[in-house]
């Protein structure tokens, strides 16, 4: 009997699962190239406002970020505490905003250019004086499409509390 | 020999792919995916010259919307809380005064919109606006559009123009926004402060 028995777990070996790990490497890799880490260092504090008509924003080659915001702690003292524009990895001002955008476009081929969008995320306090001029500026370099970056908000009612 | 073998087995490679999920989950985990989510908006060009006589509009078809520097909102010369804007941009919307649409539900007063197509949503708001209320603001001007459509979309069509799809309910879309047409209409932020 007990011969019988080895014989029989002799026949059946357990399931090969050495490819088990591959596979797991395989999505592991994948997440690890597709997730783009691309997000510029924030220099600026950004709270979204929130709204509840946003859309995806398609295409992220043809985005283009516009930060406002007051400087992160340890920008402040450098930078002082009133809202700046970021453009890139580098605090900016008005006048960099239009060279910002054509050069930009240049980079993007003929025609994807009209495609173009440009999102504005600003923190939810900074005046609107900042983001309109910063539209103006926008509106000169030809710029139209925008996008105001705004979070989903978890509770629909907190949007209609006089709070934030 | 046979039993020499059994001895020494093969590394065992079990874990490893225990060590890769772990891996792979961190992964899940902390890349958020970062869904770039917003309030899309085109901005009118910018003209060197203004238009020297902007074309008439009735004083009934405008719909006028202020916010001050404190995030107050004056509708229509009335105080308003940003709850109640979204029932009264459709109202004014759907009012249709000359009864030239039919497919409105509005009470058609005179005093408001002639109808969808004429009416205009003008914004404006203070250099002191906190951007998180104009964004409110914007958010609830569209969406009164947005619950229109929807509802005409519903009673035309049977279903929701919110979740119409861009690509294959082209022609559909397309009507829908016709009917309801959406103008909002931005003008230079004032700058009285306070």
């Amino acid at each position: 009997m007990a011969v019988l028995k080895k014989k029989k777990d002799k026949a059946l070996p357990a399931m090969n699962t050495s490819a088990l790990p591959d596979i797991v490497f395989m999505l592991l890799f994948f997440f690890m190239v597709a997730t783009v880490m691309r997000e510029v260092d924030l220099k600026v504090a950004v709270n979204k406002p929130q709204a509840t008509e946003i859309q995806k924003l398609e295409r992220k080659s043809l985005v283009t970020y516009i930060y406002a915001g007051a400087p992160r702690q340890k920008y402040q003292d450098k930078f002082g505490k009133s809202p700046r524009i970021q453009l890139n990895d580098s605090f900016a001002t008005l006048d960099d905003v239009q060279a910002f955008v054509i050069s930009e476009r240049e980079t993007k081929s003929e025609e994807e250019r009209p495609l173009m969008t440009m999102s504005i995320k600003a923190d939810r306090t900074v005046k609107m004086g900042l983001i309109s001029d910063i539209k103006l500026q926008l509106r000169k370099a030809q710029a139209l499409k925008i996008n105001y970056s705004s979070l989903q908000p978890k509770n629909v009612d907190a949007l209609y509390s006089s709070e934030n | 020999m046979a039993r020499n073998k059994r001895a020494i087995p093969e590394i065992n490679a079990g874990s490893m792919a225990d060590i890769a999920f772990l891996l792979l989950i961190f992964y899940l985990v902390t890349t958020t995916m970062d869904t770039d989510k917003g309030i899309n908006r085109k901005l009118p060009p910018f003209d060197e010259e203004l238009i020297q006589d902007p074309p008439p509009i009735k004083e009934r078809n405008i719909f006028t919307v202020l916010v001050n520097s404190n995030d107050q909102l004056l509708v229509e010369d009335e105080y308003l809380e940003i709850g109640q804007l979204r029932e009264k941009a459709m109202e004014f919307i759907d009012n249709n005064g000359d009864r030239s649409c039919d497919y409105c539900k509005g009470y058609g007063m005179s005093i408001s919109s002639d109808n969808p197509d004429k009416a205009v949503i003008s914004l404006q708001n203070d250099r002191g606006t906190s951007y998180g209320m104009y964004v409110k603001v914007q958010n609830e001007l569209i969406a009164a559009y947005q619950d229109l459509r929807d509802e005409y979309a519903e009673s035309e069509y049977g279903r929701s123009y919110r979740e119409m799809d861009s690509d294959e309910d082209q022609d559909i879309i397309k009507e829908i926004k016709t009917s309801y047409p959406q103008k909002i209409s931005e003008a230079e932020p004032l700058n009285i402060g306070g």
